[in-house]
């Protein structure tokens, strides 16, 4: 190899380093700007480059799985609407399309062409989920997408620099939130602008003319290594099924997966039909999850663009709930689609079953709340109600156990997204969080222990009424261990007083009374009576086992702090 | 008996993992050294090092005015988890703050990651009722019997710290302070450290990690340096000790045993300290420091001779310098970005044929394999080597020779045959990729900081520093370079320059257009008086100045933007003006302000400083002289991949008004300064290199 030969090679590399930190960076300014707590708080957004062509370069590594290919999907359908040719500096083209964006409408995507000396070089596109979009609200009620809220088909939000004030006025007017939506619209656009100027230094610092070059070497590069990964998997085709309460009746979910030469092959024949309600899955957002988790087990170290996702193909029949048409209600479809990647374990679990996790909680407990008026009507006479608020906190159960480690306790698997301070909840909304903390007795057992869920209790100051737009999961069909590990604990979701209340709907909190959320605890893995007993004796000091399952499930005789009698626990082991 | 000559000399000393330095600054001139540092009783170090640093200058221990000190002891309990066994009491309900963290997962694909253990497990995670909302009101009463029920748990436990978080206890501390006297009456003997008092800001992770974190460390540090005063004492130093904050500012022994916390990161926060003392030497308003060491490098953002501050910190990361992987602190500190860069760093190719560098580092023990003591996989250093970057006799003052053959045989094998590259271009691939991350790295902190980084001046020290600095450089946009003397002790020298000083950040929430400028004034009157009295007690009625600064943000968002508040009682006309502050600001950074939000004012700060000492005038440098090289080297150039003779020159025998056109090696023992193609390297009237890019100077 040549000097000037070796050089280059070496140069593609650098190259590709630095496309990487360009999205990073576009990232990070969306975080510094943005209103809604989603993203600045829990950091639920995505950004990336793409070519000409509509294929991702690169990705920011961020908190949602969900965005991974949907928005990669999403830039050709901004480019069918509105050809590159047709495309100015400083335009911003935006939807919130379920179908062509990331699969609800809370989630906007913000589309930006990159020019350099007056011609088109690339677009950034970014994604973040807004607090509000107007219509019911985050929450399943929903019996199409128009009850669902405001609907931004592919517009132009900036024209050549200058705001398209008839599509703010729209927004602004459409929201329960106006300062918070217009704010993040800013924020979307400030990330990519960002963006622009630094791929634009980027390509005058290397001399580049175009990205075509560096696109076919990371394109190539990404596709051989994958296809090298897939190719240590054993050939075969695995069956797998998961089970959601979904909304009006449970809903079954079932992968048939081929691992092929050069690409694994997900057939989703045989899952249930869709709902009345909007736990419906948009086919992009299926796939989103469904490739996270086979390349969490299969290439994780290897950065997502078009190439590297390539390889894994998914088959949804239509007529299934992962494969809504519009106009079928979406809004939370992270419900269904967070177990995605627990399915697609549980197929590769029977090739590679030391490089996958138990099922854990997955699905997100996010109670959307709301308070006032629109809740509780005027206030009069001696009847008091609470002012009016809208919120939502991100909150998590326990991660499934892995094969060398115990699951995460109350952390956000396969969403990467982060909770936010119960004080700062507080001073955005009046209501008082009376407990959060783990949830002792809810990991599943086994050799590696699921991790732990938590409980939630939530009221207003005054403990006056306010509502609950339920969207949880997984309180009849708890997370299954591995291996001969036990089921993590149940979900549950009641009044303070007792009362059951529905696990999906919008329900009102009375008077007086408080919502209480027992999160699900993450399945085990291996038998729990091979456990090292200083790790059941730890749990049962720190009072999350109890001294009973210490010797009933793990078969270890410990005191309530934590002190082992050796020979009553090798008799029981024996 | 009284000396007849003035007390004068200043003394700092910087324990490090590895060595503890010291310099010793008495009548213009400065002496430093570096001795072994002594992990088991760090103060013997400290001792030995100051005993022989007096010979070396031929001080005595009472001529000595001042004692600067720094330590990473605080930081390597918390890391060995060597700390005191320490309880958490805090609000029913809310037990596992500090073992659920923010919920998430630092590395989004990795199945397998392991997060960090609490600093008090939860068995000694101890609730009572109580609550308190978000104004402050009481909602639940504190139930006190409660309170006293939990000191025979404390006993039975063999609690020797306590650290007390309430929910909302920022914004009232009124129940913090009772559980505080209910357990300081029925355990005299053990601290306790009250959030409110720690870390008076929301947030409750972090408010609660930064309170068990200090009180974990408290006991040993507490002791370290009550042994440190009474051994220096007992040597004769008369002097008052004063130690080095991760703020930037010093602090008395009394203060620093209250809250040992704030020393985490007073080492690196000296080098900062020693590059804003250069940029105000130099006068330049905005620099870029770049610290390069053996296994890391750090990067930090000085604007008008001051460093960046920030009030959050990680420390003890599990996930290999991951971000989101260590406990949150939340402290004054100087904001810098380290990342796993430097000298000993390891590369390899990845699955992708993709060279990587770090963070893996190959340590002083083997170090990297042209140390020859077997170490077998390449470091950046070998990659330096086999450029032709380093003479291998001269490196590191000619006490350790290098092997050029095994750095050769390493790159080869690790990288270079995986790539169907020769050895020379693997170690050319493996520097540009390590200057690419630190590049990457100071960019995406600027960001990060809300600061450009086009147009600064690059400080460089360290070992690795002066070597790297100008491919960075160039790599940032930045066409000046700066090279201080001194810079192996950089952070010793730092303490010299801190001011007495003390932060005091508290929070309380304000709209615009709610703005109650008599809670404000009676706020920040209140933080003055309290950073002024910590001031004074080291201070010896040296002039200081005072800075107040509101964090600010549009009503919704979620970071807040620095602006500087008049240092006198606020009126109502100065509200307007504050909101003009901020939107400038906000279009600083961000392009455009958005129209028709409200601003809303987390939380102020107030530092009381003494003031920064004048700089010595520069000696004027001569007419530009033409170096005279001692001889010439044959280098690798990482853009073209040529090799050409470069030449190299000795920096002792360099004058001020010397110039050398690069491409050329600058060689002292300490490091090497490259002066890359198209640079020009001169010497000012301070004797720093100063590099400069494009016409020459």
């Amino acid at each position: 190899m040549s000097t000037n030969q070796a050089l280059a090679g070496i140069q593609r590399q650098i190259m590709w380093n630095r496309l990487i930190a360009v999205v990073e960076e576009q990232a990070q300014v969306m975080i510094r700007t943005a209103f809604s707590t989603t993203v600045r708080e829990a950091g639920d957004l995505s950004a990336g480059i793409f070519d000409l062509d509509g294929r991702m370069m690169a990705q920011a590594v961020t908190g949602t799985p969900g965005h991974v290919n949907s928005m990669m999907e999403s830039v050709g359908h901004f480019l069918a609407k509105f050809p590159i040719g047709t495309m100015k500096e400083g335009d911003h083209y935006i939807t919130n399309d379920p179908w062509l964006g990331t699969g609800h409408l809370h989630d906007l995507t913000v589309v930006t062409p990159a020019f350099r000396q007056g011609k088109p070089v690339g677009l950034f596109a970014n994604t973040a989920h807004v607090i509000d979009i107007g219509g019911l609200g985050m929450g399943p009620e929903g019996r199409s997408v128009f009850e669902e809220g405001l609907y931004i088909p592919i517009v132009k939000c900036f024209d050549q620099g200058k705001p398209n004030e008839t599509f703010f006025d729209f927004i602004r007017w459409g929201s329960r939130l106006p300062v918070e939506l217009e704010g993040d619209v800013y924020s979307l656009c400030a990330c990519n602008d960002a963006a622009v100027h630094r791929l634009v230094e980027m390509m005058d610092e290397f001399r580049m003319d175009s990205l075509t070059p560096l696109a076919e070497f990371i394109f190539d590069s990404s596709l051989k290594a994958t296809v090298a990964e897939i190719a240590k998997l054993g050939r075969g085709t695995y069956s797998g099924e998961i089970s959601s309460d979904g909304y009006e009746e449970p809903v079954t979910l079932k992968a048939r997966m081929t691992i092929l030469d050069d690409a694994i092959e997900v057939d989703y024949a045989g899952t249930s039909g869709l709902s009345q309600r909007g736990i419906n899955v948009p086919a992009a957002y299926t796939r989103a999850y469904s490739c996270f988790g086979i390349k969490v087990v299969v290439a994780p170290e290897i950065p997502n663009n078009w190439a590297s996702l390539a390889p894994f193909r998914m088959i949804i029949p239509d007529g299934t709930i992962l494969n809504a048409p519009r106009p079928y209600p979406v809004s939370v479809r992270h419900v269904i689609g967070h177990l995605l990647p627990d399915l697609m374990m549980g197929c590769l679990h029977q090739t590679v079953p030391t490089r996958v996790a138990a099922e854990g909680a997955s699905c997100l407990w996010n109670p959307p709340l709301r308070g006032g008026s629109s809740v509780s009507g005027q206030a009069r006479g001696n009847k008091k109600v609470i002012g009016d608020f809208e919120v939502i906190t991100f909150n998590s159960g326990g991660t499934g156990a892995r094969p060398a480690f115990d699951g995460l306790d109350a952390t956000a698997f396969p969403s990467g997204v982060r909770t936010m301070p119960v004080e700062a909840t507080e001073n955005v909304a009046p209501i008082v969080i009376w407990r959060k903390e783990l949830r002792e007795g809810s990991a599943g057992a086994g050799r590696t222990r699921g991790g732990l869920g938590q409980t939630m209790e939530i009221a207003t100051k005054g403990e006056l009424e306010f509502a609950v737009n339920a969207t949880f999961d997984r309180i009849a069909n708890a997370p299954k261990g591995r291996d001969g590990g036990g089921l993590g604990a149940n979900g549950a979701v009641t009044l303070k007083t007792g009362e059951k209340l529905r696990t999906k709907g919008y329900q009102v909190i009375p008077n007086g009374n408080r919502l209480i959320l027992h999160m699900p605890g993450g399945g085990g893995m291996g038998d729990p009576a091979t456990r090292a007993p200083a790790l059941v004796a730890r749990d049962v000091r720190d009072g999350v086992v109890s001294v009973e399952e210490a010797r009933d499930l793990y078969r270890v005789t410990v005191s309530e702090h934590g002190i082992i009698d050796e020979a009553a626990t090798a008799a029981l082991r024996n | 008996m009284a000396s007849a000559r003035p007390v004068s000399a200043r003394l700092a000393v910087d324990i490090g993992g590895t060595f503890t330095d010291l310099a010793l600054e008495h009548d213009g001139k400065r002496t430093t050294i570096k001795v072994l540092t002594t992990p088991a009783a760090p103060e013997q170090g400290v001792i030995t090092g100051t005993e022989a640093i007096l010979r070396a200058a031929g001080v005595a221990a009472a001529d000595i005015a001042i004692l600067l000190h720094g330590t990473t002891l605080a930081t390597n309990a918390i890391i060995e988890r060597k700390g005191a066994r320490t309880a958490l009491i805090t609000t029913q309900g809310f037990r596992d703050v500090l073992a659920m963290g923010n919920e998430s997962r630092y590395d989004q694909y990795d199945l397998n990651i392991v997060l960090p253990e609490p600093l008090v497990p939860r068995h000694l995670r101890l609730t009572v009722p109580e609550r308190l909302d978000n104004e402050g009101q009481v909602i639940l009463p504190l139930d006190e019997a409660a309170v006293r029920a939990l000191v025979p748990v404390l006993q039975r436990e063999g609690v020797e710290s306590i650290a007390v978080g309430l929910l909302h206890s920022f914004v009232n501390p009124a129940h913090e302070r009772r559980v505080c006297d209910i357990l300081a009456a029925a355990l005299p003997d053990v601290p306790i450290s009250l959030s409110s008092d720690v870390s008076p800001e929301m947030r409750e992770w972090e408010r609660f990690s930064t309170t068990s974190a200090n009180a974990y460390v408290q006991p040993l540090m507490a002791r370290y340096l009550k042994r440190l005063e009474s051994g220096l004492r007992a040597r004769g130093l008369t002097a008052p000790i004063f130690l080095m904050l991760s703020g930037g500012g010093l602090t008395t022994i009394d203060t620093a045993c209250r809250y040992p916390i704030r020393l985490v990161e007073s080492g690196p926060a000296g080098g900062a300290i020693f590059s804003a003392h250069i940029a105000r030497e130099c006068g330049l308003d905005h620099v870029l420091s770049f610290d390069m060491g053996g296994t890391t490098a750090k990067i930090c953002l000085i604007d008008h001779f001051k460093p960046q501050t920030s009030r959050s910190f990680e420390v003890a990361r599990v996930g290999r310098f991951r971000k989101g992987s260590g406990l949150p602190l939340r402290i004054p500190v100087i904001e810098m970005v380290e990342i796993g860069a430097g000298g000993g760093s390891l590369a390899h190719v990845d699955g992708l044929g993709r060279i990587g560098v770090g963070p893996e580092s190959a340590g002083a023990d083997p170090g990297p394999a042209c140390y020859g003591r077997g170490g077998t996989h390449p470091a950046v250093t070998d990659a330096n080597l086999t450029l032709g970057r380093y003479d291998p006799a001269r490196f590191a003052g000619g006490n350790l020779r290098l092997h050029p053959e095994p750095a050769r045989a390493a790159l080869a094998a690790d990288v270079g045959d995986k790539l169907g590259l020769s050895a020379e271009m693997a170690a050319l691939g493996v520097v540009e990729m390590v200057d690419e991350n630190m590049s990457n790295a100071a960019r995406v902190h600027a960001i990060e900081s809300g600061k450009s980084y086009e147009g600064r001046t690059l400080i460089a020290f360290g070992g690795g520093g002066p070597v790297h600095g100008f491919r960075v450089a160039e790599k940032i946009g930045i066409d000046r370079v700066l090279v201080p003397s001194g810079a192996g002790v950089g952070s010793a020298i730092g303490f010299l320059r801190a001011p007495v000083g003390y932060e005091v950040v508290r929070s309380l929430y304000q709209r615009f257009r709610t703005f109650d400028v008599v809670a404000v004034n009676a706020l920040l009157a209140d933080m003055s008086a309290e950073a002024s009295a910590v001031v004074a007690e080291g201070s010896f009625g040296a002039p200081t100045t005072e800075t107040r600064i509101a964090f600010m943000r549009y009503v919704g968002q979620g970071h807040e933007i620095p602006v500087p508040l008049p240092v006198r009682v606020l009126t109502a006309a100065d509200v307007a003006t504050i909101r003009a502050a901020y939107d400038t600001e906000y279009s600083r950074f961000f392009d455009r302000p958005v129209p028709g939000s409200d601003v809303e004012i987390m939380s102020y700060a107030v530092v009381v400083a003494t003031i920064a000492e004048q700089t010595s005038a520069p000696s004027t440098p001569g007419a530009a002289i033409a170096a005279i090289p001692v001889r010439h080297q044959q280098v690798r150039d990482t853009i073209t991949g040529e090799v050409a003779a470069w030449a190299i020159h000795d920096r002792t025998s360099l004058s001020p008004g010397a110039t050398i056109a690069g491409p050329a090696i600058i060689a002292e023992d300490e490091t090497s300064t490259l002066v890359g193609p198209g640079w020009t390297a001169s010497i000012n009237g301070f004797g720093y290199i100063e590099l400069t890019r494009g016409a020459a100077a």
